[in-house]
């Protein structure tokens, strides 16, 4: 902790910005404190400039000026995930199921959506559609047990929002959960992360 | 429930996938270490390139660009495939050709030195082997290109052919050109860009035709052909060379030209109406069946003497009972397998290929159908997961092919 401060110090001399600008020797008990405070804050204003970095690679990975060597930030916090690849978001006792970036980043470009109809029973794991891409065809599976109430429509015609924003626009159904305590079964956003860099590991 | 979404480069690998099943699931098994690996590999890596497992090859099915970007950049500018996995392969001796007619359909003996065509290998049955494109260098040197999935197969049977032909006193040998490595430059940069690095006039090097010649400073050879239906060339090069070739190719084309995948590969020959052996062409189809009477020889037609020529001469008068057609259909892409109906709901046959059309926005597929539902205009019903889907036979190529032929 002691050098790191140090290191702390010397780095802010560097940077230019002289707020603390006291020689070693100098140190006492009171501005050792008032140096750990600032310290302390600085670490903070480097966590938030951290995050908003993460928040620009986010954007970039959006946009698709770099697909290659992707990282796994897109990875949305409060939803929870299959292990498929699906995503589902629970409001109440409606959830809104699509299928994740990495996944339609894996399939490529988007060419149909098979959906299902209004009212079908949809059970957790069992597939209910499909994504055709230009690569392959894939089944989508349920998160969750329930019924249709809606379908994304919107997906008919253009089926690449699929592919720019499969976490929001390129949402697939909402399902009325039938059973709320399946959702122990999905992952968080954490443990899904982790799940898709150990299965391109794989690859 | 895992695979839906996932094992995409295992499936499109099985789907584009040639050859026998048996070597399929070999295939799927081999873990990457046993992959083999062409002298591009590291370059394609290095570019961004998407490896997967492709009849024992590790090949890039995409790079950076989307399937539907790259193949609709072919079109616009061109493209550059690295296709070493294929199996180029040189038939020499001064009864090359009477040899190599015994196993192809093509009139051999009639190509013009320097002049090349598609054709079909057949069996007893009269059934496809493989397709290949056979090159006439010299009357006593023929060059061939393989399939990569076919390769094991095909030499085993070319092999098995020439013990015979020899112990009758006939004289061919062969040499498996390991040593090259082969590069498809298509689309229509493809003939300004080489023309950079060659001194021969490229503009009397016509669809089809063949020559040995200086590229980048090694020797080459040259063939005006390809699987795309764009002007182009394929074009094999010492392997050592390879890479150096590659990198002026894209240079030269100012990043107009870029490396494409097997996945824009198969978009690209699928809207040119071009077979895949494996899936649009097997053991049991006929190259009638196939639609590829036209690679028949008249000569051939009349004198037979290949494998298999009782059963394709008697089809051929007869007319085939199946017949490899287009289709356009809506709903989603029909893949291979995909039932076709007629109408009323009756199977009339398979779909072998199908996808989404980058170019056309729109699906198309081949399959065969029974002959009388095979004319253009016809409607048809495509199954799809249980969902059956309008569709209606068309001509194809789907998308007009550019062949540089003399005007």
């Amino acid at each position: 902790m002691c050098l790191e401060y140090i290191l702390f110090l010397l780095n802010f001399k560097f940077s230019g910005v002289i707020i603390f600008t006291l020689p070693l020797k100098l140190m006492t008990w009171e501005t050792h404190t008032y140096g750990v405070i600032i310290w302390r804050r600085f670490r903070k204003k480097e966590r938030e400039m951290a995050c908003r970095q993460l928040w620009a690679s986010r954007a970039a990975s959006y946009l698709r000026i770099s697909v290659f060597h992707r990282s796994f930030s897109k990875v949305v916090k409060d939803l929870k995930y299959a292990d498929s690849h699906e995503w589902v978001k629970v409001d109440g006792n409606s959830a809104t199921v699509g299928i994740t970036d990495h996944a339609q980043d894996h399939l490529g470009d988007v060419v149909y959506v098979e959906l299902p109809e209004v009212g079908t029973a949809v059970t957790q794991g069992g597939s209910f559609g499909a994504v055709e891409s230009v690569k392959a065809t894939s089944d989508i599976n349920s998160p969750v047990s329930g019924k249709v109430v809606e379908v994304n429509e919107e997906l008919s015609n253009s089926p690449a929002l699929v592919n720019s924003s499969p976490c929001k626009d390129g949402w697939i159904i909402k399902v009325e959960l039938s059973d709320k305590g399946e959702l122990k079964n999905l992952m968080d956003s954490e443990q899904y992360s982790k799940f898709c860099e150990d299965e391109d590991s794989k690859h | 429930m895992r695979g839906g979404l996932w094992q995409l480069g295992q499936s499109i690998t099985r789907r584009l996938a040639h050859g026998d099943k048996k070597a399929v699931a070999r295939r799927c098994f081999a873990s990457e270490a046993e992959l083999k690996k062409t002298v591009f590999h590291d370059f394609h890596v290095a570019n961004g390139g998407k490896m997967v497992p492709f009849a024992g090859w590790s090949m890039p099915i995409q790079y950076k660009d989307s399937i539907m970007d790259s193949t609709i950049n072919c079109r616009q500018n061109g493209s550059l495939f690295d296709v070493s996995h294929m199996c180029g392969l040189s038939l020499k001796g001064k009864d090359a050709v009477p040899f190599l007619e015994k196993l192809v359909i093509a009139d051999v003996a009639g190509l013009a030195p320097g002049t090349g065509s598609l054709t079909v290998f057949t069996n007893e049955k009269g059934g496809a082997i493989d397709d290949s494109v056979i090159t006439k260098v010299k009357d006593d040197h023929i060059y061939l290109v393989v399939n990569a999935g076919c390769r094991d197969k095909d030499l085993a049977h070319i092999e098995e052919h020439m013990k015979a032909f020899k112990a009758k006193g006939g004289h061919v040998s062969w040499h498996i050109h390991d040593e090259r490595s082969l590069l498809a430059l298509q689309g229509p940069l493809a003939a300004p860009v080489l023309q950079h690095l060659t001194k021969e006039d490229l503009s009397k090097l016509y669809f089809g035709e063949f020559r040995v010649l200086d590229i980048n400073g090694s020797v080459c050879f040259l063939t005006r052909t390809g699987y795309t239906g764009e002007d182009g060339f394929e074009i094999s090069v010492p392997s050592e060379h390879g890479v150096d070739l590659a990198k002026a190719i894209l240079e030269k084309s100012e990043g107009k030209v870029r490396l494409t995948g097997l996945g824009a590969r198969d978009s690209l020959r699928l809207e040119a109406g071009l077979c895949l052996y494996g899936n649009d062409m097997e053991q049991h189809i006929t190259p009638i069946e196939a639609g590829l009477t036209w690679a028949i020889g008249k000569r051939r037609r009349a004198e037979g003497g290949f494998l298999g020529a009782d059963v394709i001469l008697k089809q051929l008068e007869e007319g085939p009972k199946i017949r490899r057609v287009g289709f356009f259909s809506s709903g989603p892409p029909p893949r291979s397998h995909s039932e076709i109906q007629d109408e009323g709901g009756k199977n009339i046959g398979e779909i072998t290929s199908g996808g989404f059309s980058p170019c056309l926005q729109k699906n198309i597929a081949m399959g065969y159908v029974k002959s009388g539902l095979h004319k253009a205009g016809t409607k048809v019903k495509i199954v799809i997961r249980g969902k059956t889907n309008e569709g209606v036979v068309t001509k194809m190529p789907f998308v007009p092919t550019k062949y540089y032929k003399p005007s």
